[in-house]
């Protein structure tokens, strides 16, 4: 008989890397439930150029290209990145934004392990100051679509190979993009959420996504491949935030849950911002990170120029990193402060 | 014996720097200039406007010319003097210097180039503040003869403009896919035709013309020259000097 304490190993890298894919599977199904099959084709994109460019580059570093390939972390990049996208774009901007991500943002940082910004995010931030309008332009849910995309059709969008489709016909101004042009003109909050693109809590069809973000993120925490601290400050802060303004005005900030529920907050919450590496290591470091990405992603969103403002948060917040480390260094035992 | 030793090697030296000092290598000036000690690229002085001015070829390459100008004039107006300004405030005078000559400038081009000089604005004023012109004044004018100084700011001041103009290239191709953009501003209205599109039906890629694209397109640049530079170096490493006079 064995007695306890065990000891137990570290997973690897690559078995994190498939735990967090495993938990990203039933949001692309929801996508592919609400929005069409075409996310699929966009998620092949975004990996295959994840692969390549990651071998490339490696190549070029003179680094053995196997085992940093196979550890699956420029996959996991790959896919949140093109769970941020628009279920539907053209080819080309998944590309450019993989490509960016892995070889800028990732690899010329030295790779896995030494990258300050989270690199899916650096991805999206450059098409998203770059290509706005294609970036803002989502395509409506397909129950409340007016022109029904088949999924030959989606793949000829995200190919580009005719010229009579187009996204304008089936897309539809997000809901975060929809309360923000609606609020100027100054309509109150209850008339604009009564527009057939908003949902129970968030976006029509979207919030079902969202609720997949959040099971598979309580799965994570399950396995403890993240601790509480990340999402648990990052929700309650932006809740707090949101139901500040509420309470203050209803007429003109949205319910603190509409915030929770909309946009990338659950996705930022459970996958972007719990990466390790350009994350603080202290529990402590981890409360002050995520409660300045909810702070500022609430700022974006109701004073800022772009309808959600978790990637440039996240990218902000990264650069405080180091800072944040440093000054919730915990005791040493046996040591005074 | 050794106080007369000392003496007599104190005497050599001294004949020894009398004789180096006038001597000057011209190929020299224009290699430190263009490549060795490039201000862009290697001493990365005058970045604000590297930085700043690099949306377009012509943008780059005219605010480049400019300051070349201004450094050329800038050296050879104070290599004259350079025995008469005392040590404890020459940098106010040559900052003075440097400040006349770029009025010159900024006033000419707005009589003669008034759309590029609508276009460069505030930058060509700034050519003062631009902390290349004054090291060169400070580290080669201030110490050697007119006529290789007038060569050294001419050098060092058109190797920027080389380097503005390739990154600018490079923003311009990549942000708008256009080249030679603007130059209708320099050469008149019928320059309008020279303007190449490079890449047809382009949506543009905005990060390259914004700030984060200057920065990524410089690093891009120098990591290029320093590429260059290192396999240059491994491959005269690995000629051996036998070989060398063989050739020879």
């Amino acid at each position: 008989m064995s007695r306890s304490p065990y000891l137990s190993s570290a997973p690897s890298v690559s078995v994190i890397m498939v735990k967090v894919m495993l938990a990203l599977v039933p949001a692309i199904a929801a996508y592919v439930w609400v929005f069409g099959a075409g996310i699929l084709v966009m998620l092949a994109l975004a990996s295959v150029t994840a692969l390549a460019s990651e071998a490339l580059i490696l190549k070029l570093r003179k680094r053995p290209i196997k085992p940093f390939l196979m550890d699956g972390s420029a996959l996991l990049t790959a896919w949140l990145l093109a769970l941020s996208l628009p279920p539907l774009a053209p080819w080309w901007l998944v590309v450019v934004g993989t490509f960016f991500a892995i070889v800028i943002a990732k690899q010329l940082y030295g790779g896995l392990g030494y990258n300050p910004f989270n690199p899916a995010m650096v991805g999206y931030a450059v098409l998203l100051i770059s290509f706005p309008v294609i970036m803002t332009h989502w395509p409506a849910p397909l129950e409340l679509a007016q022109a029904k995309f088949s999924f030959a059709n989606q793949l000829e969008y995200v190919f580009g190979t005719t010229n009579g489709l187009s996204l304008d016909a089936v897309s539809m101004a997000t809901p975060l993009d929809y309360l923000k042009t609606q609020l100027t003109l100054h309509h109150s909050v209850q008339e604009i959420t009564t527009a057939p693109q908003f949902g129970l809590l968030g976006a029509k069809g979207g919030e079902l996504v969202v609720g997949a973000y959040l099971l598979g993120g309580l799965y994570l925490l399950q396995q403890r491949l993240i601790t509480w601290h990340l999402p648990t400050a990052f929700l309650s802060v932006l809740a707090l935030m949101a139901g500040a303004f509420y309470l203050v005005d209803a007429t003109h900030f949205a319910h603190p849950l509409f915030h929770l529920f909309t946009g990338a907050s659950m996705l930022g919450a459970f996958f972007i911002i719990t990466d390790p590496v350009s994350g603080p290591t202290t529990p402590k470091g981890k409360l002050v990170f995520s409660a300045g990405i909810a702070v500022l992603t609430y700022l974006i969103r109701v004073y800022g120029g772009y309808p959600d403002g978790v990637a440039f948060s996240v990218l902000l917040m990264n650069m405080c990193v180091p800072l944040i480390d440093a000054w919730t260094q915990p005791r040493v035992f046996g040591h005074k402060k | 014996m050794s106080e007369v030793n000392q003496e007599t090697t104190q005497q050599v030296v001294q004949e020894a720097e009398v004789k180096v000092q006038p001597k000057v290598f011209y190929s020299e000036i224009v290699e430190n200039g263009l490549w060795k000690q490039n201000p862009g690229l290697v001493q990365l002085l005058g970045l604000c406007p590297t930085l700043a001015m690099t949306v377009s070829l012509v943008n780059g390459f005219s605010l480049g010319v400019m300051t070349a100008v201004v450094m050329a004039a800038s050296n050879a107006s104070v290599a004259p003097i350079r025995q008469w300004v005392p040590t404890e405030i020459r940098i106010p005078v040559f900052i003075l210097i440097i400040a006349a000559l770029v009025t010159i400038i900024d006033l000419s081009m707005h009589a003669y180039l008034q759309s590029l000089h609508a276009v460069l604005g505030i930058f060509i004023p700034l050519i003062v503040t631009n902390c290349i012109v004054l090291a060169r004044v400070e580290a080669f004018a201030a110490k050697n003869p007119v006529v290789p100084s007038a060569l050294d700011g001419f050098m060092m001041g058109f190797g920027l403009a080389l380097v503005l103009a390739a990154l600018g290239g490079v923003r311009e191709i990549i942000g708008k896919g256009t080249l030679f953009s603007g130059i209708d501003l320099v050469f008149g209205p019928s320059a309008k035709s020279m303007i190449l599109t490079v890449i047809p039906d382009y949506h543009g890629f905005l990060l390259a013309i914004l700030p984060p694209g200057a920065f990524i397109g410089l690093a891009s640049l120098i990591a290029t020259r320093n590429w260059m530079a290192q396999r240059k170096a491994a491959r005269e490493a690995a000629t051996p000097i036998s070989a060398g006079l063989v050739a020879h």
